[in-house]
């Protein structure tokens, strides 16, 4: 159901071919260093950085707590102010709701702000069943939309092109002569610029996904930096705004909070660009007619989950992506996903377990920073525990009832050889004599059997001719004669 | 009519969606639902800053300090200077077609002799055609370089401070607090009157190419603050 209709390869394999893309990797690289050392000069300049963490994390704790207060008085507002509501269990749902809003429309093209939910239901593609063109209007999303290609970032999902690429994209797709357009960034912006604007002023129907609403008051909020967004919610007679039912807030004032976590962690500025707050319709200024959408698709499934719940938490900063050991390696395709990072190893299994998902889990070192730098203090590394252990339950390889998997005997056999130093050490030497036919170039490779797995994603040295325990007795035992003379 | 069509369309227990979705929404928050939910949102700690110590004159220079961060041009000026500081904005910057919002004050309009205005209600494709929009401003926020519109009175339509390519803000003095808490009080009223808001912080921008800052994908690509400290 993820955006693209093209069946991903587990992540294992995925990221391999990622790690070989040496181009993609200094631009991750790059891009992640860059926004990591930014987010945390704008946090930290703040004396009260953690409690609005903390507030954070509480007022939307409460929400989901009292979801269901919240989301009829949502309904209620939005519709008051001239808006309509529509609900829907699942992606397909929602599609089908925003392909009979545009059909009734008679319009061929939508614009979109890019909006992580619609591409979580896959709407541009079910739009185009219609034969309807949903144009993305961010321009990275836009770069993406040419070159056929997913994301690959949350923030910047098109960090794996460069200039040259992009020049060439936009070449082709605005009809350019190559004299006219070279490869500076402000020259390609420029002619985005320039194409999009036609698009804007003629769009009628415009859709949109939206970062917070609030319960009482009907605000949709929609944060953005280039002014896309602006467009679209104001210059189109029709807004469709599809939201996942966790993005509402109980009232105006906890935008204080949000306002301040959101843009801090996400592009690591103070304040982003643009943010616009809109309530149902507004006489004279803006669409007349604004539909919200509300999403749950797995999100309620996850809210039931006591361990779990906590993921829904999250308002799409990906804080957690930049400080990820393996996103910064592998980036976001291998995810298979629009959610990659920590965030979507954890999101993914829930939302939607697909057959791969089950491996994102483990798609981690455990490190912890994910969860130090997230606005809303979303445990991850505690979840993915549990994801993981979930999944061993799970396994089919594991029989029911019946004893144990090779791990938990090999586990076992490892707390009897710890727990002895004779034993420790007799084991070591067992070890040194069987890596033998293992070791290359001072490395383990190519471990047999069930340790085949582990070796085939780590560099493991070898256990040394003369271990530790062996060289302090010795150094031990020299001292004592040397003190004797 | 306020609910969606597709509340007809029921599944095998025969809910609709909206039903449907309540449901299990309720079964999953059993039990750890609060009695009165606004009695413990109101009783939600919140421990950040509220309010703010510094003195007006720090303030602004916070403000001025992040606005230029930004790449936003600051002018400082007195109100009997502010209509002459406008029209030499407006002619060092060529804009001959100004789009002037409803309830804009004198002071604005002594600016634009001999330019040609349109009014904030045009259609799309003549805000398009405009050089430049001058406007107002509700309140601004100095700890972010924010500047907030609520469509009040010489503030205009959303698309009249989006479409020309200069937008020209004044902000007076008074309208300037310290933090993000203080100008979502200040907006309350006019939220739940309805108003639409548009937060500014800075021109137009994207780093999406090779992460290297480009001003004015879609807004203006310039925008200037004509910051009135006596008003």
């Amino acid at each position: 159901m993820s955006g693209g209709g093209r069946i991903p390869l587990p992540f294992h394999d995925a990221a391999a071919l990622a790690l070989r893309d040496g181009q993609l990797r200094r631009n991750l690289g790059t891009v992640t260093g860059a926004i990591r050392a930014k987010r945390t000069a704008v946090t930290e300049e703040l004396p009260d950085w953690q409690a609005l963490r903390a507030a954070g994390k509480a007022i939307k704790d409460h929400t989901l707590r009292n979801l269901g207060h919240y989301l009829t008085q949502l309904e209620a507002a939005v519709t008051s102010r001239g808006g309509t509501v529509h609900w829907a269990r699942d992606a397909t749902e929602a599609n089908r709701i925003v392909r009979e809003l545009v059909a009734a429309s008679g319009e061929r093209e939508v614009v979109k702000v890019k909006s992580m939910t619609t591409d979580e239901i896959g709407l541009n593609e079910a739009l185009a069943e219609d034969g309807v063109v949903a144009i993305e209007t961010d321009l990275a999303e836009l770069i993406v939309q040419l070159a056929g290609e997913e994301p690959s970032h949350i923030l910047v999902p098109a960090i794996h092109k460069n200039r040259a690429e992009i020049r060439e994209l936009f070449l082709r797709a605005f009809e350019l002569d190559p004299s006219e357009l070279n490869d500076d960034p402000a020259d390609l912006a420029a002619a985005a610029r320039s194409f999009l604007r036609e698009r804007f002023l003629e769009a009628r129907v415009a859709v949109s996904g939206a970062n917070f609403a609030v319960a009482d008051t009907g605000t949709i909020a929609i944060v953005e930096s280039e002014g896309n967004g602006r467009m679209c919610l104001t210059l189109p007679e029709t807004l469709i705004t599809v939201m996942g039912i966790e993005k509402v807030l109980p009232s105006w004032r906890d935008l204080e909070v949000f306002l301040q976590l959101l843009p801090r962690s996400s592009t690591a500025e103070r304040m982003n660009p643009y943010t616009s707050f809109f309530s149902g319709t507004t006489d004279g200024d803006g669409p007349s007619a604004f539909h919200l959408v509300l999403l749950d698709a797995g999100r309620s499934r996850t809210l039931a989950d006591e361990v779990g719940r906590e993921t829904l938490r999250c308002i799409r900063c990906s804080a957690c992506l930049n400080v990820c050991p393996i996103y910064e390696r592998v980036g976001g395709h291998p995810y298979g996903s629009v959610y990659p990072g920590p965030i979507g190893a954890i999101l993914n299994p829930q939302l939607r377990g697909a057959p791969n998902d089950a491996e994102l889990p483990y798609a981690s070192t455990l490190c912890g920073a994910c969860y130090e730098v997230c606005p809303v203090a979303i445990d991850i590394p505690t979840i993915l525990i549990e994801m993981r252990r979930r999944v061993v339950e799970g396994s089919p390889r594991r029989p029911r009832r019946l004893s144990a998997t090779v791990e938990d005997v090999a586990l076992r056999a490892a707390a009897r050889i710890f727990a002895s130093p004779s034993r420790y050490e007799a084991a070591q030497r067992l070890a040194r004599l069987g890596q033998a036919p293992f070791v290359r170039k001072g490395v383990l490779r190519n471990l047999p059997g069930q340790l085949s797995g582990w070796s085939e994603s780590r560099d493991l040295r070898p256990i040394p001719a003369r271990p530790f325990r062996s060289w302090w007795r010795e150094r031990a035992a020299t001292a004592v004669e040397e003190g004797e003379k | 009519m306020s609910r969606s069509d597709h509340d007809g369309n029921r599944d095998r227990g025969g809910a609709t969606a909206r039903e449907a979705v309540l449901r299990q929404v309720a079964a999953a928050t059993e039990g750890v639902r609060d009695d009165d939910p606004v009695a413990a949102h109101v009783r939600l700690k919140r421990g950040y800053r509220r309010n703010d110590e510094r003195t007006r004159e720090a303030l602004l220079d916070l403000l001025e300090e992040r606005l230029v961060d930004y790449g936003v041009d600051v002018i400082r000026t007195g109100s009997a200077e502010l209509a002459s500081v406008l029209s030499t904005e407006l002619d060092r910057r060529r804009a001959q077609l100004v789009v002037v919002p409803t309830g804009a004050p004198d002071a604005w309009t002594a600016a634009l002799d001999g330019r040609r205005t349109i009014a904030d209600g045009a259609g799309g494709l003549e805000l398009d055609e405009a050089d430049a929009t001058l406007s107002g401003c509700a309140v601004a926020i100095a700890e972010t370089g924010t500047i907030v519109l609520d469509g009040g009175p010489g503030q205009g339509r959303r698309a009249a401070t989006l479409l020309p390519d200069l937008h020209l803000c004044v902000l007076n003095a008074s309208d300037v607090v310290a933090l993000v808490p203080e100008a979502v009080a200040r907006m309350q009223l006019a939220v739940e009157s309805g108003a639409a808001l548009t937060w500014i912080s800075g021109p137009s921008a994207t780093s999406d190419i090779e992460l290297v800052r480009v001003a004015g994908v879609h807004g203006p690509r310039t925008l200037v603050v004509a910051l009135v400290h006596d008003a």
